[in-house]
């Protein structure tokens, strides 16, 4: 097989267009007065396909997954939630002043157990996009996301956070109202939650804004997600200023950077950031999100099976530990 | 008394602010002024003319600010790897150390204010922008386990451009592990005082910087999230001349009270002597 990624799009490209012009009623009835079994010929190139893509897919490069992770069509919290749970009741608002639209939450049902569901939340069209500000909270988000986050803790309900932001808003507003200590408080009292909690980062991990809401027992991440320090675009920025490249250069130097920060599930595995990549659908979670909420779902109910069996104590314990063990440090005595 | 007073605080000056450039005079890097040297360092790196704090090192910043010889330090055995084996990081990392005569972005250790004892972090933003890594966000969690464990007041001086982009998603986690820790001295009622200093944005300020039970910052400092430029392209809004400044956040609440640098150290002894006396009984 072609090592080649290019090679590789290439064969795809191929197979689906041979796949296409064979599926035409006129090819299909000439094919069919010159004797050739089509029905046969057809399984077996969808079967040749899906071999390529899932190896295409099981290979892609860090940039790649980069733009699959912000696929327009990519299922988004609220998809999963309206596929893994029985019922969803929305909570809205901070109790303090607003309403912000780029988190979620509310009360749901997980196989009939009750649970808290908080998520962050992108938009399908324009319009929604701008109502959600991109999925990208101020700290009236990450606000609404603790209340719910208590909400679960005073009622000893699991809390279960979906991750899906390129950050946390920069705006004059989101500073206006505090961004950065609605962040930090959050990591602070998440950290100390009486309560299982279990985080999905099912799209973009996006630095500060994504872990506001990512403080948890386990973290699970799909397969082609991401979770980064710093979104590519800024750390090529930052690595190579340079306006006067091309548009073409720009992008190279931007896939450069995605991988240079690893910013993968399976790297996030690897470092310990994460406890369990879920695998997806080939060619990504929107190609099914069906299979895909089916998978998210087994893995929640596992994980809290084991969550469930813990002290508050012993869970809050184990968080802290988990969170403080995270890092590369080598160590002389003093 | 008083001349006496005099000459031994301008010769431990003179001493400590050792990044004031060799010769006589030096320029304000705010409104230009130039400024003898000597007063310059008389005056803690403080433009006598326009007021601008000029940063300071971790070391410069210890001096001003703990009694003489007070300062043991803690963790200095911990070293930065290179996980991600990101591009001139080694490099990077190396010219930090050699530029600075420091190991990290930050030290930690224990220290007395004028007598008061505490455990002490002084970030230094001329190593590598301050950048939290591995050992900075381990240092701070062990700087506050040890006020925990030995009921000492934190206070941290804060100085960071946010996580170091260079170690990736573990430089990340360190915003979590520091606020963890800062939780759990929250919990158990160890008083915990942030200074604010030049600058301090992005994953540093959204994290341990801003937990303070009591937030302190230096005039004109930058502290804010994602920095002017990146909130500049939100169309159609036009930014205050003093967005993401100390003046700022305290505008917005975010800050206690904002402290000429003359007068930090005062503050300091005072909020640790408020915290450490009397429970009211006494009234
Ligand atoms: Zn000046």
């Amino acid at each position: 097989m072609q090592s080649n990624p290019s090679d590789i799009d290439r064969t795809i490209t191929e197979l689906e267009d041979i796949i296409a012009t064979l599926k035409s009623p006129a090819n299909r009835s000439r094919a069919i007065a010159e004797g050739i079994d089509i029905d046969r010929e057809l399984v077996r190139l969808e079967e040749e396909l899906q071999q390529v893509l899932a190896q295409r897919y099981a290979s892609l490069s860090p940039w790649e997954k980069t733009v699959l992770a912000r696929h327009k069509d990519r299922p988004y919290s609220l998809d999963y939630v309206r596929l893994i749970f029985d019922e969803f009741f929305e909570l809205w608002g901070d109790r303090l002043a607003n309403n912000d639209e780029a988190v979620i939450g509310g009360l749901a049902r997980l196989n009939g157990e009750p649970v808290v569901v908080i998520g962050q939340q992108k938009g399908r069209d324009l319009k929604e996009r701008q109502r959600r500000n991109f999925g990208s909270a101020r700290a009236e988000g990450f606000r609404k996301a603790l209340r719910l986050a208590k909400l679960a803790e005073k009622f000893h309900k699991p809390l279960i956070s979906f991750i899906d932001t390129a950050g946390a808003a920069a705006d004059l507003r989101a500073e206006e109202h505090g961004v950065s200590e609605a962040i930090a408080r959050n990591l602070r009292e998440v950290a100390l939650l009486r309560t299982p909690i279990l985080i999905a980062v099912i799209g973009e991990g996006g630095s500060g804004g994504a872990l506001g809401m990512a403080v948890g027992d386990r973290i699970l991440m799909l397969e082609h997600a991401i979770y980064s320090v710093i979104s590519p675009e800024g750390c090529a920025a930052i690595l190579w200023h340079d306006k006067s490249q091309s548009p073409e250069a720009q992008r190279e130097k931007t896939a450069q950077a995605a991988d240079a920060l690893k910013l993968t599930a399976q790297n996030a595995l690897r470092l310990g950031v994460v406890d369990e990549v879920l695998p997806e659908p080939v060619g990504g979670a929107h190609r099914d999100p069906v299979a895909m909420a089916a998978t998210i779902k087994n893995a929640l109910c596992s994980h809290l099976g084991e969550l469930c069996r813990l002290s508050a104590d012993e869970l809050v314990d184990a968080r802290y530990r988990r969170f403080r063990k995270l890092g590369a440090w080598a160590e002389q005595e003093d | 008394m008083p001349r006496n007073g005099w000459f031994s605080r301008r010769s431990r000056t003179a001493r400590v602010m050792e990044s004031v450039p060799d010769g006589i005079a030096t320029k304000c890097v705010k409104c230009n002024e130039i400024l003898f040297a000597r007063d310059f360092e008389r005056n803690l790196k403080v433009c006598p003319k326009c007021g601008h704090h000029h940063r300071l090192n971790a070391r410069e910043r210890l001096a001003i600010t703990v009694d003489e010889g007070s300062f043991v330090a803690m963790d200095e055995g911990l070293t930065s790897l290179d996980p991600l084996g990101f591009p001139e990081y080694a490099e990077k990392f190396q010219r930090a150390c050699a530029n600075t005569g420091q190991t990290e972005a930050i030290l930690t250790g224990t220290a007395a204010i004028e007598s008061h004892p505490c455990v002490i972090g002084v970030a230094d933003f001329s190593f590598m922008g301050g950048s939290m890594g591995s050992v900075v966000g381990e240092r701070i969690a062990r700087a506050m386990e040890t006020g925990l464990e030995r009921r000492l007041p934190v206070v941290m001086f804060t100085a960071s451009g946010g996580a170091r982009m260079q170690e990736g998603l573990l430089a990340l986690m360190q915003m979590a592990k520091t606020a963890a820790a800062a939780g759990k001295l929250d919990r158990a009622g160890v008083p915990y005082i942030v200074v604010l200093t030049d600058p301090t944005t992005g994953g540093v300020y959204a994290s341990y910087a801003c937990l303070g039970d009591i937030i302190l910052a230096e005039p004109g400092a930058i502290v804010g999230f994602a920095g002017r430029r990146v909130a500049n392209q939100d169309m159609g809004t036009r930014l205050p001349d003093n967005f993401q400044t100390s003046e700022f956040q305290a505008e917005h609440g975010m800050v206690d009270r904002i402290i000429p640098r003359k007068e930090i150290r005062p503050a300091l002894a005072n909020l640790l002597s408020f915290f450490a006396e009397g429970n009211g009984h006494a009234i």
